[in-house]
């Protein structure tokens, strides 16, 4: 194809991204080195007879002259970046000096937003991560065994996980775990606790958004291995049965080597898309105890006052972390591409 | 298959069944359970006396007359106007869904039939795009849409959505055209069609099964979207996903936690629809990119 007729074809697409996705990545690193106004104050003396006062005021003229000028705001560097509420180099230095030892020192780290954020992102992502694979490989391998007129029944219902919307299936789940829902009470009833919510404990409210997590990414596991599955060098299991390898060996030694570039494929877009796991901790109302990077940004974006500085600042660090997670899939691609070159 | 001849012992036949047992018990329970209580009053959903209240409606039955009641149902479509986000949904997911896969055809089949190295950079630099996590490009599109007086309405969001939708679309179809043989086209070329008359009527009238299968995407992806909608949406305009979260700041208030289930059965109805239509085609999406990569 010449390069015209290529430029042509791609161009509604490439401005597409070039418009809404390149374009608000620069506008995002902006805004996260500017920060908003100060308000102009004024300072006028009223005096009367007996004394004199001073009085300051917001000059909403001049403020707003200024906001016209410079949409921006004021070029503050990377300041927004180390304060409290990212990286809070200040805080942690402190915190540093004064914990007599690691635990105290953690625990005081877990009191500023964004190493809270990080710590429950972090954890989710390579817990849900690992765990999510093994599952769906064992629904994959057992519904391998299944009779075929089965087989779509089962491949329906747990696609529904999946395909559900994430706030949805959050909520569902939210409304079955609450102290007054059927799990809920369960749970209670198994502990022989009547006072047991899982809203109230931290721990608790972890394993629920992880719980929530694994269930809603292992489908996507499992097709892809049951996909996988299909193709099995048949030759091979069968010389292994020969030999008299146990069915655990074979699995072990056949089957496992064989989907071992699936795992890898699974395993790194989990991690990217689990890393920005967001709208479970909506759904179950878990800010007070879990919260996201993602999550960060949602809440300085919504409400009254839209914190466009914090918000860029966070959104930088976050797609700084997706970058890293991203970088072993583009090497794999670009190896690929050599292989085919 | 081989090792069907060799039955398994009835032990791990066992485990296998009970496995699955559990497994769609896990995946489908929360559905049916939500479903049901959908039907019932507050007090028999969240019982805190005895939880088979939600199941024979205890207190549905006192207040009216009935196990089962459409109240839910009612507050939300009626009272609470739920059919506008209904709406709203669907024009998003129509425009979003055709918009992206119109543009995104021109650019897949540009992408897999152009031989230069400047093809794999693009097809990169889109993969770095699918990785961002839309909530972090909303507030680079915050500041700009208020300048321009554009936030809040339906259009606005469209493009956004599709734009998102681009690097996922553009891999999808570039792995559909590719597996379309080149000679295709090719040889529509040698008997003097140019590169647009020879997609137009040599390519299309093949690339249905592919497009199709990337469009269930794009439609998942805009009927899912909660990150964007939810910021880049007016009140008023509101899709059905910010709706429901918006029922939650509100109902759990005023009581009326029941419009918000209802309104999340409504929501989860149309995905089972499509799930059973589209089964196939959902796998092979989901596989397409992984058994190649």
């Amino acid at each position: 194809m010449k390069h015209r007729t290529f430029f042509w074809f791609f161009l509604p697409t490439g401005l597409a991204m070039l418009l809404f996705i390149a374009a608000p990545i620069v506008s995002v690193v902006l805004q996260s080195v500017f920060a908003p106004h100060e308000p102009v104050l004024i300072t006028a003396q009223t005096c009367t007879p007996f004394s004199c006062t001073e009085e300051t005021t917001i000059d909403q003229e001049a403020t707003r002259a200024l906001r016209e000028a410079k949409p921006l705001g004021r070029f503050v560097g990377l300041d927004i970046y180390f304060n409290r509420g990212h990286l809070a180099t200040a805080e942690v230095a402190e915190a540093w000096r004064t914990s007599d030892n690691l635990t105290a020192f953690f625990h005081e780290l877990g009191d500023l937003p964004f190493y809270r954020a990080m710590a429950f992102t972090l954890t989710y992502t390579f817990t849900v991560t690992p765990l999510l694979i093994i599952i769906g490989m064992a629904i994959a391998l057992a519904v391998n065994t299944l009779a075929q007129k089965l087989k779509g029944v089962v491949i329906f219902f747990s696609l529904l996980p999946m395909i559900v919307t994430p706030l949805v299936g959050s909520l569902i789940m939210f409304w079955m775990i609450d102290n007054r829902g059927v799990l809920g009470n369960f749970l209670s009833w198994l502990v022989s606790d009547p006072d047991l919510s899982v809203k109230a404990s931290t721990g608790l409210m972890w394993i629920s958004l992880i719980v929530y997590g694994i269930w809603h990414s292992a489908p996507f596991a499992f097709v892809v291995f049951y996909a996988g599955l299909q193709t099995l060098p048949e030759d091979q299991i069968e010389a292994a049965q020969i030999d008299g390898a146990s069915r655990w060996q074979q699995v072990r030694y056949i089957v496992v080597p064989h989907l071992m570039p699936l795992v890898t494929f699974v395993a790194l877009i989990q991690l990217m898309d689990n890393f920005r796991v967001f709208e479970p901790i909506v759904g179950f109302n878990a800010a007070a105890h879990a919260t996201s990077l993602s999550w960060i940004i949602f809440n300085d974006l919504g409400g009254e006052t839209r914190q466009l500085s914090a918000a860029a600042a966070t959104s930088v660090m976050t797609i700084i972390g997706v970058a890293i997670l991203l970088s072993p899939v583009l090497v794999r691609t670009w190896r690929d591409f050599k292989g085919k070159m | 298959m081989a090792s069907k001849t060799l039955r398994a012992p009835f032990s791990l036949r066992l485990l296998t069944s009970g496995f699955i047992v559990f497994w769609l018990i896990l995946a489908a329970f929360p559905f049916v359970w939500t479903l049901w209580g959908s039907f019932k009053v507050e007090l028999d959903f969240f019982s805190i006396a005895d939880w088979t209240n939600a199941l024979t409606g205890y207190n549905t039955e006192r207040t009216y007359g009935s196990p089962f009641t459409g109240v839910g149902y009612h507050g939300a479509w009626v009272q609470e106007e739920f059919w506008r986000a209904v709406i709203n949904t669907g024009i998003v997911c129509l425009f979003v869904v055709c918009t992206s896969l119109t543009i995104g055809t021109l650019g897949g089949y540009a992408l897999s039939r152009s031989a230069f190295r400047y093809t794999f950079w693009l097809l990169i630099i889109a993969l770095i795009f699918r990785a961002m996590p839309p909530i972090t490009l909303v507030s680079g599109y915050l500041l700009p849409f208020f300048e321009w007086n554009v936030w809040g309405i339906l259009p606005t969001t469209i493009i956004v959505l599709v734009a998102i939708n681009q690097p996922f679309t553009l891999w999808m179809l570039h792995s559909f055209f590719q597996n379309i043989p080149k000679e295709l086209d090719e040889s529509a070329k040698v008997d003097g069609c140019t590169q647009f008359q020879a997609f137009r009527w040599v390519i299309v009238p093949v690339m249905w099964p592919g497009v199709i299968t990337t469009g269930l995407f794009s439609f998942l992806l805009a009927y899912n979207d909660f990150a964007v909608t939810s910021m880049l949406l007016s009140e008023s305009n509101r899709t059905m996903v910010p709706e429901i979260a918006a029922f939650l700041g509100t109902t759990y208030t005023e009581g009326n936690v029941m419009f918000a289930v209802a309104a999340v059965v409504s929501a989860t109805a149309p995905l089972f629809i499509l799930v059973m239509f589209f089964q196939r085609q959902i796998v092979s999406g989901l596989t397409a990119g992984a058994v190649k990569g």
